[in-house]
């Protein structure tokens, strides 16, 4: 069959057109495509590749991470917070396999990343060899798209065409698995960017009529919320929804990826959405009367019961994606499009409106939620230290502009509800995928983007220890991450379920830890061990003064849980307090 | 409520693509019912002719779901009352049968069907029509003279509208000047 990847592009013969070996043609397609920095480890199988990289570090950045998963989430969280493709490179067989999490990550949390994996010799593929692995296979339902290239003449198309496809549209991460053959061969080297597919809508057409009566159900509407995704940010849409809400006086709660879309000031929000999103758009998306998502997905851990889930209100639903639409939850209007496109012409057909009455109803939410919950966790009155109250002190030091990544458990939680932004592109964290071990490599990643930011990685004790051989590559490159390990020497989150829906039996949940900072040390990071509220403000400021990366472990209440929940297969009408 | 459904997918012909559709059924626990792929009347596509028994909602999330896929051109589904559909059968039984009395010959005739090939020792007979039309005549040739192999085809389907529901989309697209090959 014919290769697809370079048959559907128009590539132009230039006069420059030089003869090199596949693997610098690699290198060069990268440079095309503005890569200056990557994350990868070599092997066997992508040799030709590092050996070609070699002659062009000043262009392109590698790092070398300790595993091939942390290279893929140091990838994610560079482009999460940049807004650029993420680069990730692998060896073939375990090289590539190591990398799959991280790839499914960014399949759920639509985020574009290319990753390059070597593959055995055109000729022994199919025959078992050594460190052979169908990474097209494997990788097939989680990725946007794949391709194996088995000749050199393939590569600068199929890397055009992977940074096409993982940039528009929906983003989401594409593998090209190059044979080591291919990258050995001679190839006349000339790169075309990829500016369109035949077989590929990456934004569907927009439908003034559907953005018309979805403005006339906004402007009937007196109870309407909007619920606010990461379509916004991954859009650049964050001026256009704030002028929309705004206009039309909407409260907005976001979704966990949604998180810093707006500042978190902002007079109309109200919180997030989720299993333990806030109490208020929780509990009032069932009183609605039109609801509003905006580049969000109705993600189960959203809606909780879908069967009982805004039945009462007329859904809008604005999307890029026009397999998200019905998928969760019918829409009563459905928008198609880029949300940077559809909300200016949404906004332009609304009426302005403040909704005064019905904002009141979500702030008297935020008082009860306040009362039963914020308080303790904000300013607890108990001798253990509170996972809020950490987030608290970062919150007073960082004043909302630093760049938080967590991990996964209970700690996100925490640190999603609680953390101030002021600016986008502030979050990074593992939401469809829930992968614990994402925090630190990610938070590589971001800092590594975004060296002028402060950034503050939030982490358990559970996930720290699935990726915590990153802390090498932290020394190594002298990352400046500044690591806050909250520490309750469990899993926080699955202790809850079972302290909550399995009668206490904690099975397998309690972990005997290691000397976090000895650890640290070995790396020659430093660190500070808080386990008093007197020490703790103090010690966040001298982490967040330190110049360098920093571990901060806090010894928090061991066994405190994390409220308001919505409890698996509940109603949001159900979130509970405690 | 659950009925059968043909769905008609049209792709670019690439290594791998019947994979990642039918792994959309895999993974949401549904049975392909019959499967046929076969350049299509446009040079260059692919089409995909796939019989499941679901519900419209899930036949619904499903086609939007192949469609995504980078390679897949345009994806549709239809109800049997939609499409003319057809398979063929082939059915080997023994010359002796076919000789000794004409209930062959007659089953034959009476069903539409015809005979392929004629060797001393088996004959190939032919038939095409809807599956329950197929079956029939297995069944029939079976206890007449018993059979020495039988096979039949996936479905291929036409829809009822005039044109290929494709052919107006790839206009679309060429105006937007992408390159088709």
């Amino acid at each position: 069959m014919e290769s697809t990847a370079i048959k559907d592009q128009k590539v132009h013969k230039t006069e420059s057109m030089k003869k090199v070996k596949g693997s610098e043609a690699v290198l060069l397609s990268l440079i095309e495509e503005g890569v200056e920095l990557m994350f990868g480890y070599p092997g066997g199988n992508i040799m030709p590749i590092y050996d070609s990289l070699y002659d062009h570090q000043k262009k392109i950045r590698h790092i070398l991470t300790r595993h091939e998963q942390g290279a893929a989430h140091a990838a994610q969280g560079y482009a999460r917070t940049t807004g650029k493709v993420g680069v990730c490179m692998a060896t073939s067989g375990p090289g590539a396999t190591n990398l799959i999490t991280g790839i499914a990550d960014a399949m759920l949390d639509s985020t574009p990343m290319v990753c390059i994996t070597g593959q055995v010799g055109s000729l022994l593929l199919g025959t078992d060899a050594f460190q052979e692995t169908d990474v097209i296979g494997i990788t097939m339902p989680v990725t946007k798209w794949n391709y194996q290239v088995t000749k050199a003449s393939d590569i600068p198309g199929a890397i055009a065409k992977a940074f096409y496809i993982a940039r528009t549209g929906r983003p989401g991460p594409v593998l090209i698995d190059i044979t080591k053959d291919a990258q050995f061969a001679e190839m006349e080297f000339s790169y075309k960017k990829c500016e369109g597919i035949r077989s590929y809508v990456p934004v569907p057409k927009i439908d003034l009529e559907k953005i018309e009566e979805a403005a006339n159900l906004i402007n009937k509407a007196e109870k309407p919320l909007a619920l606010i995704g990461q379509g916004v940010v991954l859009g650049g849409a964050e001026k256009e929804v704030t002028t929309f809400l705004e206009k039309a006086g909407i409260p907005f709660a976001w979704t966990l990826l949604g998180l810093s879309a707006l500042p978190t000031d902002h007079p109309l929000n109200i919180g997030m959405l989720g299993m333990h999103g806030n109490y208020g758009p929780n509990k009032l998306t069932n009183e609605c009367d039109v609801l509003i998502g905006i580049g969000m997905r109705f993600d189960d851990r959203v809606t909780g019961d879908v069967k009982r889930y805004a039945k009462q209100a007329k859904v809008i639903h604005m999307e890029i994606d026009p397999a998200e639409i019905d998928k969760n939850v019918k829409s009563s209007v459905a928008i198609l499009g880029d949300v940077k496109e559809t909300l200016p012409q949404l906004t332009e057909r609304v009426k302005a409106n403040l909704h005064h009455d019905w904002i009141q109803e979500f702030k008297k939410c935020s008082d009860i939620e306040y009362e039963k919950v914020i308080k303790k966790d904000m300013y607890p009155e108990k001798a253990g230290l509170s996972m809020g109250e950490v987030i608290r002190r970062i919150n007073e030091n960082a004043k909302g502009e630093a760049i938080l990544v967590t991990d996964v458990g209970q700690h996100q939680m925490v640190a999603a509800r609680y953390t101030k932004f002021n600016h986008t592109r502030s979050v990074v964290t593992s939401g469809g995928l829930g992968t614990m071990g994402f925090g630190l490599p990610a938070a590589i990643g971001a800092k590594l983007g975004c060296p002028d930011k402060q950034v503050v990685t939030i982490i358990g004790d559970g996930g720290f220890q699935m990726t915590i051989q990153e802390l090498g590559t932290i020394f190594q490159t002298n990352v400046a991450v500044k690591i806050v390990l909250l520490n309750n020497d469990f899993l926080g989150m699955v202790r809850q379920w079972q302290q909550l829906f399995f009668d206490k039996r904690y099975s397998s949940t309690e972990l005997i830890n290691p000397d976090f900072l000895t650890i640290a040390k070995g790396y020659s990071i430093e660190g500070q061990r808080v386990s008093k509220r007197e020490e703790l403000d103090e010690a966040v400021k001298k982490m967040l003064d330190h110049d360098g990366p920093y571990l901060l472990e806090v010894k928090v209440e061991k066994e405190g849980n994390v409220f308001p929940m919505v409890p698996a297969g509940c109603s949001v009408a159900e979130v509970r307090l405690e | 409520m659950e009925q059968e459904y043909t769905i008609t997918a049209f792709s670019e012909n690439s290594i791998g693509l019947l994979n990642r559709i039918t792994i959309i059924f895999t993974r949401r626990h549904l049975n392909i019912e019959s499967l046929t792929v076969s350049q299509s009347s446009l040079p260059g596509i692919h089409k995909f002719t796939i019989v499941i028994i679901t519900t419209q909602e899930k036949i619904e999330k499903v086609v939007k779901q192949i469609e995504k896929l980078v390679e897949v051109l345009k994806a549709f589904f239809h109800t049997n009352d939609e499409i003319i559909r057809q398979e063929i059968a082939l059915y080997k039984v023994p010359t002796d049968a076919l000789l000794k009395t004409n209930e062959i010959e007659n089953i034959v005739r009476t069903h539409g069907a015809r005979i392929l090939e004629v060797t001393p020792d088996y004959t190939v007979i032919e038939k095409t029509g809807y599956k329950h039309e197929t079956q029939e005549l297995f069944e029939l040739l079976d206890r007449v003279s018993g059979t020495l192999q039988f096979t039949r085809s996936g479905i291929v389907a036409i829809t009822k509208n005039k044109f290929e529901l494709l052919t107006q989309y790839l206009k679309e697209m060429e105006k937007l000047n992408y390159s088709t090959n």
